[in-house]
C-alpha cells in the first residue's frame, strides 16, 4: 500500500494580497513515486512549488508533509521538516567550493554525521568528488545542477523538489539529469518535479498533474499522458509535436 | 626618510583594519552601509573606560602589567566593553535597521545608519563631554628595534591582538557553519533559507562580530591616541576605502586593505605633511573604483 508523503490541499498562493497565481491547488505525492507537474507557461507550476517549499505566501488551503501541517512554516525550516527544495536557477553558492556548498547544508545533521554523509554523496556523484575544492560557480551546468539536487538530498528528505532541473542545459546534460533523478528515485527518495520538458519527465515520471491557472485541470499515470487527448487540450496542444522533436528523448 | 612610518602605518592600519572587517561584513550580509559603523568604535571605547573606571572604583588603585600602560582592569574592561559594543549594534539593528530593511530600500537603511551616527555621537558628548580623555596618563618609552624604528611595548601588544582577532574571524568564516552561513547569506540570500539557514540568527551574529572589533579598534585608538566622541566618525573614510580596497565581503582583503591604508597615510605624513593625511583614503579609495572596483579579494559575481 503506498502511503501519501505530500499532501497538498486547495492551496492558494501568491506574491501580493488578492492576486493569487495558485487558485486552490490540490496533489498528492506517494512515498516512492516521481510525480510530474506539468502546464503552460504561466500556469503557476513554479509558484506552486515555491509555495509548498514556504517561499511564496500562502493564503489559503493546507500543505501536510507526512501527516503534519507545514503550511506557514518559514522556509528555513523545511529541511528540517524534511522538504528539500532545488530552485530552477541560482541554486548554488557559486563562491565557495564544492564541498562547502554541500557541507553549509548539513546544519540539521549531527557534526559528527557530516564527513560521512558529504563522502556518500561523493560516492553517488563521482563527478563532485573530483572537483570538491572547485568554486561551485566554475561547474559545468550539468554538474551545477548535481551539485544542487546532492546539496539537497545531503539531509535525508522525505520528498525532494524540483523547479525545472533541465531548465537552460544543453540536451547532453537533460537526459544526464533525468537519468539522475531515475536513479535517485530507485535509492527510494521521493521527488516531485515541475518540468516543461513534459516528454523526458514523462519519461521518469510515475503521476503527473496538468496545471492551468493555478489549478490542477488533470491527472493520471505519467506514461499515459503523454498520449492522452485531454493533455494535448489543455497543455500541449500543437506544441505537442515542437516538444517531441526538441527534446532530448 | 625614516621608516618609523612602518610601525605608525600598521597600527593605523590595524585599527582601520578591525573596522573595515565590520563595515564589509555589513555590506555583503545584509547590503548596505553602515554610516554608524564608525560610532560604534566610539561607544566601545567609552564603554570600556566607563568599566575601567567600576573596577578602579571598586578595587581600588591597580599596577599596570609591566612593561604596559595598563593593568587587567583595561583587559577586562575590553572583554565586556566588546560584549557592550556588540549588543549595542543588535539593539540598533532591532529598533532601527530591521525595521527599514523589510520595506525593502536600501537607500533607506543608508540614510537611517547616518542619523543613527549622528545620535550616538551626540549622546556621547551628552554623556561624557567632548573634551579628550585618556585610559592612561603614564607616558611609554619607546624602544629602537633597529633601522630606525621605535616601538613601545603598547603597540607590540596591540598588533599581536590585531593578528589573533584577525586570524580568529578568518577561520570563524572559513572553517565553522556559522561563518560558511554568512558566506552563504552574502552569496545567496534566498538560496541560504531554502538550505536551512536562520537569516535572522546569521545577522545577529554579524552584528556582534561587528561591534565587537569596532570597540577593539575604539580603545586601539583610546590607548594610542586619546578617546574622543568624534574618534569613530574620523574612521569611517579610511574604514570604507579599505573595505572597498579589499574587495566587499572579503575578511583577509579588509584587513590588507586596512594596513595599505593605514601604510599610505602615515607615508603621506612623512613626505608630504600631515595635513595630507585625510586625502590618501580618499585618492586610494577613487583609484580602486576607476582601476578595480570589486577590490583585491574581490570577484565578480557570476
Amino acid at each position: 500500500m503506498s502511503q501519501t508523503v505530500l499532501d497538498v490541499r486547495d492551496l492558494e498562493a501568491g506574491y501580493e494580497p488578492g492576486v493569487p497565481i495558485v487558485r486552490g491547488a490540490s496533489i498528492t505525492v506517494d512515498h516512492g513515486e516521481i510525480v510530474v507537474v506539468l502546464g503552460p507557461n504561466g500556469a503557476g507550476k513554479s509558484s506552486l512549488i515555491k509555495a509548498i517549499a514556504g517561499l511564496v505566501p500562502i493564503t489559503g488551503g493546507t500543505v501536510l508533509l507526512d501527516g503534519r501541517d507545514i503550511t506557514a512554516s518559514p522556509a528555513h525550516t523545511m529541511v528540517r521538516l524534511g522538504l528539500a527544495f532545488v530552485p530552477q536557477t541560482e541554486n548554488i553558492f557559486p563562491l565557495m567550493s564544492v564541498e562547502d556548498n554541500l557541507r553549509v547544508a548539513c546544519g540539521i545533521l549531527r557534526p559528527r554525521e557530516t564527513p560521512a554523509r558529504i563522502e556518500e554523496m561523493y560516492a553517488a556523484f563521482p563527478d563532485l568528488a573530483r572537483q570538491r575544492r572547485t568554486a561551485a560557480g566554475n561547474l559545468s551546468g550539468g554538474q551545477r545542477q548535481m551539485l544542487a539536487v546532492a546539496r539537497a538530498l545531503i539531509v535525508h528528505p522525505k520528498v525532494l523538489v524540483l523547479d525545472e532541473p533541465s531548465a537552460g542545459l544543453s540536451p547532453k546534460f537533460v537526459s544526464m539529469v533525468f537519468e539522475m533523478l531515475a536513479g535517485i528515485r530507485k535509492s527510494g527518495v521521493t521527488i516531485l518535479l515541475v518540468e516543461q520538458n513534459a516528454k523526458a519527465a514523462l519519461a521518469i515520471g510515475d503521476r503527473a498533474y496538468v496545471l492551468v491557472e493555478g489549478k490542477e485541470r488533470h491527472q493520471g499515470v505519467a506514461a499515459e499522458l503523454w498520449t492522452d487527448p485531454v493533455v494535448a487540450e489543455l497543455y500541449l496542444g500543437q506544441r505537442r509535436l515542437d516538444l517531441g522533436q526538441g527534446s532530448a528523448a | 626618510m625614516s621608516l618609523q612610518f612602518v610601525v605608525d602605518g600598521l597600527l593605523a592600519g590595524s585599527m582601520i583594519g578591525l573596522g573595515a572587517i565590520g563595515v564589509t561584513l555589513t555590506y555583503s550580509i545584509l547590503r548596505f552601509s553602515n554610516f554608524a559603523h564608525g560610532d560604534f568604535m566610539a561607544w566601545g571605547a567609552y564603554a570600556t573606560l566607563a568599566v575601567v573606571g567600576a573596577i578602579g572604583a571598586m578595587f581600588g588603585k591597580i599596577a599596570p602589567i609591566a612593561p604596559l600602560s595598563f593593568g587587567w582592569p583595561l583587559i577586562v574592561a575590553l572583554i565586556i566593553g566588546m560584549a557592550a559594543t556588540g549588543l549595542l549594534a543588535l539593539a540598533l539593528d532591532m529598533v532601527l535597521f530591521a525595521r527599514l530593511r523589510a520595506k525593502g530600500q536600501a537607500i533607506i537603511v543608508v540614510m537611517a545608519s547616518f542619523g543613527a551616527s549622528m545620535a550616538l555621537r551626540s549622546l556621547l558628548e551628552f554623556i561624557f563631554s567632548s573634551r579628550p580623555t585618556y585610559f592612561s596618563r603614564a607616558i611609554q618609552i619607546a624602544r629602537p628595534i633597529g633601522f630606525g624604528i621605535r616601538i613601545t611595548p603598547d603597540q607590540i601588544a596591540l598588533l599581536l591582538l590585531t593578528a589573533v582577532l584577525v586570524l580568529g574571524v578568518h577561520l570563524l568564516m572559513t572553517r565553522t557553519q556559522t561563518g560558511r552561513s554568512m558566506q552563504a547569506l552574502s552569496q545567496n540570500a534566498a538560496l541560504a533559507r531554502i538550505v536551512g539557514i536562520d537569516v535572522a540568527k546569521v545577522v545577529r551574529v554579524t552584528w556582534i562580530i561587528g561591534g565587537a572589533l569596532a570597540c577593539v579598534a575604539g580603545v586601539m585608538i583610546g590607548i594610542l591616541i586619546q578617546i574622543r566622541p568624534f574618534m569613530g566618525f574620523e574612521m569611517l573614510l579610511p574604514m570604507f576605502a579599505a573595505a572597498i580596497l579589499g574587495g566587499i565581503g572579503s575578511v583577509p582583503g579588509a584587513v590588507l586593505g586596512g594596513l595599505i591604508i593605514g601604510l599610505a597615510e602615515a607615508g603621506a605624513v612623512q613626505l608630504i605633511g600631515a595635513e595630507w593625511r585625510a586625502a590618501v583614503s580618499f585618492i586610494i579609495l577613487m583609484a580602486v573604483l576607476f582601476v578595480r572596483p570589486i577590490g583585491l579579494f574581490g570577484v565578480r559575481e557570476r
